[in-house]
């Protein structure tokens, strides 16, 4: 394989990995049936925070390792802190999820910048490209899979973590049920509100991880205006397209940062005759075209051709609709 | 299971919903609980199931006091309830769905079909549920509930929108669960026909305290006595020397989904009525829709009056004249959320095309239809907050008093047999005025009783009974199972 590719294909991995572990989180959350619409402000806040931390934590003398850990513990907890937020208003206080959700991304965006300012524009400790043992040596695969910094592997871990939990447990049973039908649920004995803030808070925490993966992996440091500023809507983006089913989450951050690199490439070489903006809008229009796909009755034909065992894995796989009660209260 | 109530009492806010109630349920029994509505009986089943708390009294199973915080532990006592709206989760298969709350079954998938094909249900294991029809939710309940072990079963008006063989099937389920297995069933509904084809005996509810208990068989004279103090009489319906032609639907051609019609003609005259019969999805829904403008056909036309009204819009149809109600009270015809007032203003400024709302009059209109309509509510009141008989007081109240056609999708579904007369009393008092209507019920009786013709859906295929004096509700029945 053709080694230019190889490594374009690594980086849209590396590219792709804090929108995958941000948008894997949200749709924990979202499963539940909680919005959190404060990702945006939550990874500028909790990659600035983890920066930070990291930062003095090195300067204070301890050694790397400890302080890349420390840095990404305290991005989780910010993130995680976010949501509580959110959790809070909306499920204890019961005002509107999204309301909340919006204040706080603008509130958290604003925060990041201002307590950041002392830290723009210094290097800081980062994580090392690690490749796995063997695996790296896999023909075609193992250098775009596998030569990483550890945030890439934990996306993929994650990434099954997350589906087996969803569709091959008990508890995923649970967890999608007080997103579907939250009286169903809990006529059966679940703690609905309990695991929706526990849900909310897990989903923050990893949003608080793909903020670290930003500043400690990805674009290391600190700036003003954050360089992944925006990155959090896409991420909300991402998990409506992914129909909030973790691979198609996965495949949709991967095709966003796909495009994303041909544009800029495109950008780069100059003679394309396509205009700027164009080129920036590619990934969009190519969402907007996916969805309309997905949603159209197209794909019900299509689907109808197959046989009828694939037909409903099929359907589960493609399906578009959100989570029944997502965004709405429950009062047992 | 012996199952004891003993003294339960339950209010809400004014209303007492439940009081003083001591009852006891045996082993094997099929038990109906009647009562019209807002008489009590879905609280004390809410409160049996563990779905409510009571404010007092005290619930004993198989001698021994229980007392259970929430339905999955009244399951865990035995005591299932299958809700009217059946609580499963639409997103899920069947499968999930069994197995949801029950994580130490062993095979489920095998325990499924086992349970099923006793019972001779067909459930896909790797259907959506939010796919199958409210009867097969239902059995699904039923095994779910089973597998988990319950030894009594209770049921909210189950046979409410499903069709005459999937009651039968049902019936012969609690029919072998109650001989085979000793299981107490209770059955909560306002059906008379129900009760009296499936019960071994009837409790009946007014006004939140128990007021009857009888064996059956006994007829239904002797239940209606029990449920109502007092009965408004039936009108003698007249027949109306016809009017001029209201409403003509010609040729129509209309592909919905999976349903067609198919070349269908059709004529309303002020002065009559028209029952549309048909299992729900038959066609009927669809057809009273075309005849309001809210489909559009793909072939045909639709007039009103001698005007070609093909393709316009609801809004003209009703400048012209003609009203449409949907049998979703909440979801189609009310404004959850609005009050009184608001939809009476709502209803009347937006005719006339005014801009600015006079509240101080829209608020004695309100008053004034609360008046005349009988509704148990004020004009501050959020429409979400009456109940189901009151809501459809509201709607009724709302259609104007001199309109050209009335189509009314089950204007009286889930209503009890007095309101469902006084609806009827309003509706005969427009059609004698001069208006036609057309009305789709699932209550055979209902059809006979109020139509002068019936048209009979069966899958997109339509056949006229003309004479319905002629015709029982039996004979209508079959048809509507599509033995035309």
């Amino acid at each position: 394989m053709d080694s230019v590719l190889q490594n374009t294909l690594n980086t849209v991995v590396s590219n792709a990995t804090p929108l995958v572990i941000a948008a894997l989180g949200e749709t924990i959350t979202e499963r539940a049936g909680v919005i959190n619409l404060s990702l945006d402000g939550s990874l500028a806040l909790s990659a600035m925070v983890g920066f930070v931390a990291a930062y003095a934590a090195q300067r204070s003398g301890v050694s790397a390792p400890v302080a890349l850990a420390l840095g990404v513990t305290s991005a989780a907890l910010i993130g995680a802190l976010m949501a509580l937020i959110i959790a809070w208003g909306g499920i204890t206080l019961r005002r509107d999820q999204v309301a909340v959700g919006f204040i706080l991304t603008l509130l958290a965006a604003d925060l990041a910048q201002f307590l950041g300012q002392d830290y723009t524009r210094i290097p800081g400790p980062t994580f090392p490209t690690v490749p796995v043992p063997f695996l790296v040596d896999l023909p075609v695969v193992g250098p775009i899979l596998f030569r990483h910094s550890l945030f890439v592997y934990f996306s993929y871990v994650l990434l099954i973590v997350c589906w087996w939990w969803l569709f091959r447990t008990q508890g995923g049973l649970a967890h999608r049920a007080i997103g579907e039908r939250p009286a169903s649920a809990y006529a059966r004995g679940v703690d609905v509100n309990g695991l929706r803030y526990l849900y909310t808070i897990l989903g923050g925490a990893l949003v608080g991880v793909a903020g670290a993966a930003f500043s400690l992996n990805l674009k290391p440091g600190w700036a003003n205006p954050p360089s992944m500023r925006g990155d959090g809507w896409i991420a909300l983006a991402i998990v409506i397209f992914g129909g909030w089913h973790p691979f198609r989450v996965l495949l949709g951050a991967y095709l966003f940062a796909a495009l994303r690199a041909f544009a800029s490439a495109a950008q780069r070489s100059g003679d394309v005759g396509i205009p700027l903006v164009l080129l920036n809008a590619i990934p969009w229009l190519a969402m907007i075209l996916t969805l309309v796909f997905v949603s159209s009755g197209v794909l019900e034909r299509l689907l109808r051709v197959l046989p009828r065992a694939v037909q409903n894995r099929a359907r589960a796989l493609l399906r578009s609709d959100p989570p029944a009660a997502l965004g709405t209260r429950f009062e047992p | 299971m012996e199952i004891v109530l003993k003294n339960i009492s339950k209010r809400f806010g004014a209303v007492r919903a439940n009081q003083d109630i001591s009852v006891a349920f045996y082993s094997g029994r099929i038990v109906g609980v009647l009562g019209e509505n807002g008489a009590g009986k879905s609280t004390l089943m809410k409160i049996l199931s563990g779905f409510q708390a009571a404010d007092s009294g005290e619930i004993w199973l198989d001698g021994q006091r229980v007392r259970y915080r929430g339905a999955q532990e009244a399951v865990r006592a035995g005591l299932g309830m299958l809700q009217q709206d059946p609580l499963d989760v639409p997103a899920f298969t069947v499968l999930e769905n069994f197995v949801f709350g029950n994580p130490n079954l062993a095979n489920p998938r095998q325990k499924l079909a086992e349970l099923a094909a006793r019972f001779g249900f067909h459930l896909d294991a790797d259907a959506l549920c939010g796919q199958l029809s409210i009867a097969q939710r239902q059995q699904l309940e039923i095994v779910r509930l089973l597998a988990l072990g319950v030894r009594a079963l209770i049921l909210d008006e189950p046979t409410t929108g499903i069709s005459a063989e999937q009651k039968e099937l049902l019936f012969s389920t609690l029919r072998r669960l109650a001989r085979e297995e000793g299981m107490t069933v209770l059955l909560v509904s306002h059906k008379l026909e129900d009760v009296i084809a499936l019960c071994d005996e009837v409790i009946v509810l007014r006004g939140g305290r128990l007021v009857g208990r009888t064996s059956m068989p006994t007829t239904p004279q002797a239940l209606v006595a029990m449920m109502f103090e007092e009965l408004s009489p039936i009108d003698a319906r007249p027949s109306l020397p016809l009017g001029q032609t209201a409403l003509r639907v010609e040729s129509l051609h209309l592909h919905v989904d999976r349903l067609h019609l198919h070349n269908l003609n059709f004529s309303l005259r002020g002065g009559e009525t028209v029952g549309l019969a048909g299992l729900d999805g038959s066609g009927q829904e669809a057809f009273l829709r075309v005849c309001a403008g809210l489909l559009r056909p793909q072939r045909g036309r639709v007039c009103v009056g001698e005007q070609d009204f093909t393709h316009r819009s609801y809004r003209d149809f009703r400048r012209a004249g003609v009203y449409f109600t949907a049998a979703g009270r909440l979801e189609e015809g009310l404004i959850a959320g609005l009050t009184l007032t608001e939809h009476v203003a709502l209803t009347d400024e937006g005719d006339d095309g005014a801009a600015w709302i006079n509240w101080i009059d829209a608020e004695k209109r309100a008053a004034a239809r609360i008046a005349r309509y009988q509704v148990r509510g004020q004009p501050y009141s959020p429409i979400e907050t009456l109940s189901g008989g009151n809501q459809q007081r509201v709607l009724i109240s709302l259609l104007p008093e001199h309109p050209r056609a009335l189509l009314l999708e089950q204007p009286t579904r889930g209503l009890d047999v007095d309101s469902t007369r006084w609806i009827w009393q309003q509706l005969e008092a427009r059609r004698q005025q001069g208006a036609g209507i057309v009305f789709s019920s699932a209550e055979l009786d209902e059809l006979v009783t109020y139509s002068d013709r019936i048209l009979v859906f069966y899958e997109g295929r339509c056949v006229e009974v003309a004479d319905v004096r002629q015709t029982s509700a039996d004979a209508l029945g079959h048809l509507i199972g599509g033995n035309f």
